[in-house]
């Protein structure tokens, strides 16, 4: 299911508190960076490490925001409309992502490239408007700017 | 990654080294590094707590809540293992103070919580930081290892023949479980949904231990109290507000940043010395002080407050967070006090009514409200609604959505007549400041 590095990663994460289950947010959260999200098989797995049921595992999954039970984009764009960015033109960010990408918010591209989110304050409220890309920052942003930002995601992905 | 500022006022205690490489181990050591815990291994645990009393650090997430106190409340003799847990889950809007300490300074943070632990006799801590900030949890593993791996961490810190684990744990999306009990349940794999109390968590805490709970720039302030001496800390503040603190100033200020004020600058200076003033020349609307979560401030007010929590308290609020966010004349109220709305709204975990059917509510109306639809009884409805649900939630987050709703809307009532029959937002497509770093 997982590689060998983070099977071991996780071996000793649940030996890191008195209780297995205790890892289980982060170990969910390592799961889905390698695999792309929590599929069936993955929550199975899971479950069995930490020794609890799929059903208490999903029950965990559904109330943290960047756990995912469907496959998002390669490249997830999150960003901020929160007060600081509001403020600094995070909302038209946003609407410029949605019509250059040519998708809404929670939606991934046909193609499985980009999937758009908008989310709460990302603590880059200092250097607003800000976006995350997968876990990369980018702030200080412009229209113009983002495009930059996704035309370097959109090379990158055809390396 | 984010840009550092400096500003002449500043005094630079938590943030003194800050761009410094202390993310390396030996240039941590080199900048004083793991000098306050070797000193605090000589001490006894109440002497560990008079320094932190002396030093009169409040809480720096928010509560202010006094820190040598809280240690003080953990029982001395323990069943069950003692914890320090490390609150990083940093996601009150406006807040962006605990991603540089944890960027630049990790094993200030790792040193503040050995010295945590030792005051109240605990062995092991967790540092919880938010799941969106996965470049710092890289940056604490390997701070953590580091420190193991010179003989700081483990069964035998410093030769000292004593015991402390610390490990790092990540959250995945999720601002309620910044209130601690909830981040309790959180790190305990759980959903996060609050705990009753009492019983605190000095007392019965993580997996049933008695356990310290503090933020990270809280923590990291504590060495350098253990070697400033806590009454030189103390001394940067008014009484019984001491030292200095992270200020992060956002919105529509010419030098947006995170600034190292003492405790009582005032507001006036912070906005428009400090922060550059207003963007674009624009007059000054409201401030909000601390975080998305406290009372927000008229121009008038904002410039006769002093930055600390007792001038706050005077005045029936609160300084929060340290996330002081300026708003211009133009932008709009009631489409702020709906962003902040549609926020609580978001990450109310429903556990209690008042908060999940509040919060729902009042989106609901300020959505109406801002597009035209209110009529002349909502305004009294919000505030009406805001004000039943102050005090009457299981946790705190409901206060903290009626609180800003209620200033918004006893403040700037005109703005939300201005809105009434069917008006337009008179306040819509006003200019955009350019990125401050450009
Ligand atoms: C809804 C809610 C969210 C909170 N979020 C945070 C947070 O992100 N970081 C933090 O340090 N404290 C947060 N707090 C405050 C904590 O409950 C707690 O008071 C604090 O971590 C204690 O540390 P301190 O005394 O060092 O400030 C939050 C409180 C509430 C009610
Ligand atoms: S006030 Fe109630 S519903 Fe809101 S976050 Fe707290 S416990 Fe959950
Ligand atoms: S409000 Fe956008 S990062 Fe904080």
């Amino acid at each position: 299911m997982f590689s060998e590095q983070l099977s071991k990663k996780f071996d000793k994460m649940v030996t890191n508190y008195p209780t297995k289950r205790s890892a289980l947010v982060p170990m969910l959260l390592f799961a889905q960076d390698e695999v792309g999200y929590l599929s069936e098989e993955v929550i199975a797995d899971l479950a069995k490490r930490v020794e609890l049921t799929e059903l208490e595992v999903k029950n965990v999954i559904s109330y943290y925001s960047m756990l995912h039970t469907k496959p998002m984009g390669k490249y997830h764009v999150q960003v901020c409309t929160n007060i600081s960015c509001m403020l600094r033109g995070g909302e038209e960010l946003l609407d410029h992502c949605k019509s250059k990408l040519g998708i809404g918010h929670k939606q991934t591209q046909a193609d499985g490239l980009f999937s758009l989110e908008e989310v709460e304050c990302i603590g880059a409220c200092s250097w607003a408007p800000a976006v995350q890309v997968n876990y990369d920052f980018h702030e200080n942003l412009t229209p113009a700017r983002m495009d930059k930002v996704l035309d370097t995601y959109a090379k990158k992905a055809k390396q | 990654m984010a840009d550092l500022v400096s500003h002449p006022d500043e005094i630079k205690v938590v943030s003194s080294r800050f761009g410094k490489g202390a993310t390396n181990i030996d240039r941590y050591i080199e900048l004083d590094g793991y000098k306050a815990v070797r000193k605090a291994l000589d001490m006894t645990p109440d002497a560990i707590i008079n320094e932190v009393k002396t030093s009169s650090l409040r809480g720096r997430g928010g509560a202010g809540f006094p820190t040598g106190m809280k240690w003080s409340f953990v029982p001395k003799e323990s069943a069950k293992p003692k914890y320090v847990l490390v609150n990083g889950d940093e996601s009150e809007p406006g807040t962006c103070k605990d991603r540089l300490i944890l960027e630049h300074d990790p094993h200030a943070v790792i040193e503040g919580v050995m010295i945590a632990g030792l005051a109240v006799g605990a062995q092991k801590g967790y540092i919880y930081i938010r799941g969106e900030y996965r470049y710092l949890l890289t940056i604490m593993q390997k701070a953590i290892d580091d420190a193991y791996a010179k003989g700081f961490l483990g069964d035998n810190i410093f030769g000292s023949g004593k015991k402390f684990d610390c490990y790092w744990h990540t959250g995945a999306g999720a601002y309620e479980v910044g209130e601690e009990s909830a981040l309790m349940e959180s790190l305990e794999g759980k959903r996060g949904i609050p705990r009753i109390r009492p019983p605190f968590p000095a007392v019965v805490g993580l997996w049933g231990g008695p356990t310290v709970i503090n933020n990270v720039e809280t923590l990291a302030s504590v060495p350098h109290i253990m070697l400033m001496g806590g009454q030189k800390f103390a001394d940067f503040g008014p009484p019984k507000n001491g030292g200095t603190r992270l200020f992060c100033l956002s919105g529509h200020v010419n030098k947006p940043g995170v600034y190292e004020m003492p405790l009582g600058y005032p507001m006036e200076k912070l906005i428009y010395e400090v922060g550059g003033g207003i963007t674009n020349g624009k007059k000054l609307k409201a401030v909000v002080p601390g975080g998305s979560s406290t009372y927000l401030l008229t121009a008038e007010e904002a410039v006769k407050m002093n930055c600390d929590f007792d001038s706050f308290a005077k005045t029936g609020g609160f300084l929060g967070s340290g996330g002081v966010v300026v708003l211009d004349e133009d932008t709009c109220m009631v489409k702020f006090a709906l962003r902040v709305m549609k926020f609580y709204q978001h990450e109310s975990c429903g556990w209690c009514i008042p908060c999940r059917e509040g919060t729902d509510w009042l989106k609901k109306t300020l959505t109406r409200f801002h597009s035209g639809g209110g009529v002349k009884k909502d305004i009294d409805n919000i505030n009406y609604l805001a004000q039943n649900m102050l005090g009457r939630t299981f946790c705190p987050l409901g206060d903290a959505a009626a609180i800003p709703t209620i200033s918004i809307v006893q403040k700037w009532r005109q703005e939300f007549e201005d809105h009434l029959e069917g008006r337009p937002c008179p306040y819509e497509n006003k200019g955009i400041p350019e990125p401050a770093f450009a």
